[in-house]
């Protein structure tokens, strides 16, 4: 699973940095789809969490040892059967939600793993891909960046749908952070913000 | 020749020492010599040693060649050198021939100072917890307090795992490549097949052969051709092999036909020329033996618990001897001990054998690991 992005610097994802204010110190993580490990490393620095990070690809694999971040070479597809219940403070899923096929299982997964789990994911809700469809075209944006025929995302979702989707899977969610270019957004969320961060447990 | 890049021609030391070893099995030797090879410099502060331990039918020579022998080079020379992933321009690393092996060090083929004769069977059987104690106190010996990384494929693996667990304090990275933590009845049974060859094998005599003038060639050729068989994957098998045959058609008899038969003959004849029944016979019990888990009820986490090294773990998915899940369940288990470990599984053909190959996904990744460990150690 890769990132939607491979940011230059973490100015590039507010969502991380919205993530490493909700994180105890020392607590410890897991970062599913943890691309080049840049989250890891800033978690690290920032928080002193021991973290790890699960990858596919090797560049990333490649990318995160070079970093000096820990990371696991495995599949999110293939589910966490790895990790005993309980076995981390924290798992996160960054701007990776809507590129998942079995998306409940893959929740349910982290909730089992994880006592708390942090999603990131880009809102089809804001106003601008709505605006792409009424005129006819699937949206292409910076959030958003391919081509229906390429896109490696196969489950486009707003923040509406998500929280309906927590309402009906026993998830409760405990804090939440919508942002639009960085800034957050209060108003209307659901029409004016691009990228949501949401932290939940199991209700 | 060396190959291109190799650090060249090496030489081998001995090693006596006169302290006796207590052996798991309740035996000692009182006595016992170390064959090692050395490459690179131990610098000043001593922090930049990296020990390097062998798996079944290699030795303490890792890289280079010998200047009488130029054919003879280090099992993992494509790894090891000037330059290459483990940079010894940088560092320390250290090649240890294990007690009960046949290649410089104490071993059933050694003289047994209370008989003045071979030792053959009465060579005590020794564990992977026996090589890390007398490796160690080699270490003592060669100035290293502590090693920057200890690592190893396979049993060599088993080893880097070892020393985690017996001396946390003197190993700061633990490389773990195409392991498992211990084996399964599979693997048991492969080495059962192994032993059997040899010890029914008529030159065998219970494993006093040295004194009758003959060696159980037969016994070891088979061995060989079995553990070769569970080295390699199907596919690499098909793919080098495939059904071909040597001659231009089938010949209706038990002769050479296809180059696998031919492959796995040659293989054990070479075997067989340089390798020893009685080590072969003592390095797949430690093998069978290894299983940390087991002095704590079986729980491996438990067993890591006073593991304090950076581990790297990797495993190839056409490994079917020790495959990926069994890595994951050592990976698990430092999890569960919250030690740092990064894991990667590289997507190669060649079966359980990858750890010795040049394959560009496992040498940069190893690159990049020591390329940190060695500015950690300011190498």
């Amino acid at each position: 699973m890769t990132r939607l992005d491979t940011p230059a610097s973490l100015s590039a994802r507010p969502d991380f940095l919205a993530i490493a204010r909700w994180i105890r110190r020392d607590a410890k993580v897991l970062d599913l789809g943890c691309g080049d490990g840049s989250l890891l490393r800033h978690l690290r620095e920032a928080r002193g969490v021991t973290g790890y990070g699960m990858e596919i690809a090797d560049a990333n694999v490649l990318a995160c040892v070079k970093a000096g971040v820990n990371v696991l070479q495995s599949d999110l597809e293939s589910g966490l059967s790895g990790f005993e219940d309980g076995s981390f403070d924290y798992v996160i899923l960054s701007q990776t939600l809507q590129a998942i096929r079995h998306t409940e299982r893959i929740v349910r997964e982290m909730l089992r793993v994880g006592r708390e789990g942090i999603v990131t994911f880009p809102n089809f809700g804001y106003w601008r891909p709505r605006l792409q469809v009424m005129f006819g075209n699937m949206p292409v944006s910076k959030t958003l960046p391919y081509e229906w025929y390429d896109t490696p995302n196969i489950h486009l979702f707003t923040i509406d749908d998500f929280e309906n989707f927590c309402a009906r899977h026993g998830i409760r969610i405990l804090e939440k952070n919508i942002m639009v270019e960085g800034r957050p957004v209060t108003w209307m969320p659901n029409l004016r913000g691009s990228l949501a961060v949401y932290r939940f447990d199991r209700a | 020749m060396p190959p291109e890049g190799s650090i060249g021609v090496v030489s081998p030391g001995i090693a006596l020492f006169e302290e006796p070893i207590a052996l798991k099995s309740g035996a000692r030797l009182e006595r016992y010599e170390l064959a090692y090879e050395t490459y690179g410099t131990l610098n000043a502060a001593r922090t930049n040693a990296v020990l390097v331990c062998h798996a079944l039918n290699a030795s303490h020579h890792v890289a280079g060649v010998y200047a009488n022998d130029a054919d003879n080079v280090g099992w993992w020379d494509n790894l090891i050198g000037p330059g290459k992933p483990v940079d010894t321009n940088r560092f320390f690393v250290v090649g240890i021939n294990n007690i009960g092996g046949c290649h410089g060090s104490t071993g059933p083929a050694s003289i047994n100072p209370a008989t003045g004769k071979p030792w053959g069977a009465d060579f005590p059987v020794v564990t992977v917890e026996d090589w890390v104690e007398a490796q160690s106190r080699l270490a003592t010996r060669l100035g290293i307090d502590r090693f920057a990384a200890v690592m190893g494929g396979s049993l060599g693996a088993m080893q880097a795992m070892q020393w985690a667990i017996d001396q946390p304090a003197r190993v700061a990275h633990s490389i773990v490549i195409a392991a498992a933590p211990k084996l399964s009845a599979q693997n048991i049974a492969f080495n059962e097949v192994a032993r059997q060859a040899i010890t029914t094998d008529p030159d065998f005599h219970g494993g006093n052969y040295y004194s009758q003038g003959v060696v159980p060639r037969r016994g070891l050729r088979i061995a060989r051709m079995i553990g070769h068989i569970t080295y390699l994957s199907d596919d690499a098998m098909a793919e080098k092999f495939g059904r071909e045959l040597r001659g231009g058609g089938l010949k209706f008899n038990f002769d050479v036909e296809f180059q696998i038969e031919s492959y796995l003959r040659h293989q054990a004849d070479k075997f067989a020329e340089r390798f020893d029944a009685n080590t072969y016979l003592r390095i797949t019990k430690a093998l069978d033996y290894f299983d940390p888990a087991a002095a704590r009820g079986g729980n491996l986490s438990a067993a890591l618990e006073g593991a304090g090294a950076k581990f790297l773990v990797v495993s190839f998915t056409s490994d079917w001897r020790f495959s990926p899940a069994r890595s994951r369940e050592i990976v698990k288990a430092l999890l569960d001990n919250r030690l740092d470990v990064s894991y990667a599984e590289i997507d190669a053909p060649h079966g359980h054998d990858a750890f010795l190959m040049e394959d560009p996904r496992y040498h940069n990744l190893l690159r990049a690991y020591f390329d940190n460990i060695a500015r950690e150690v300011a190498a």
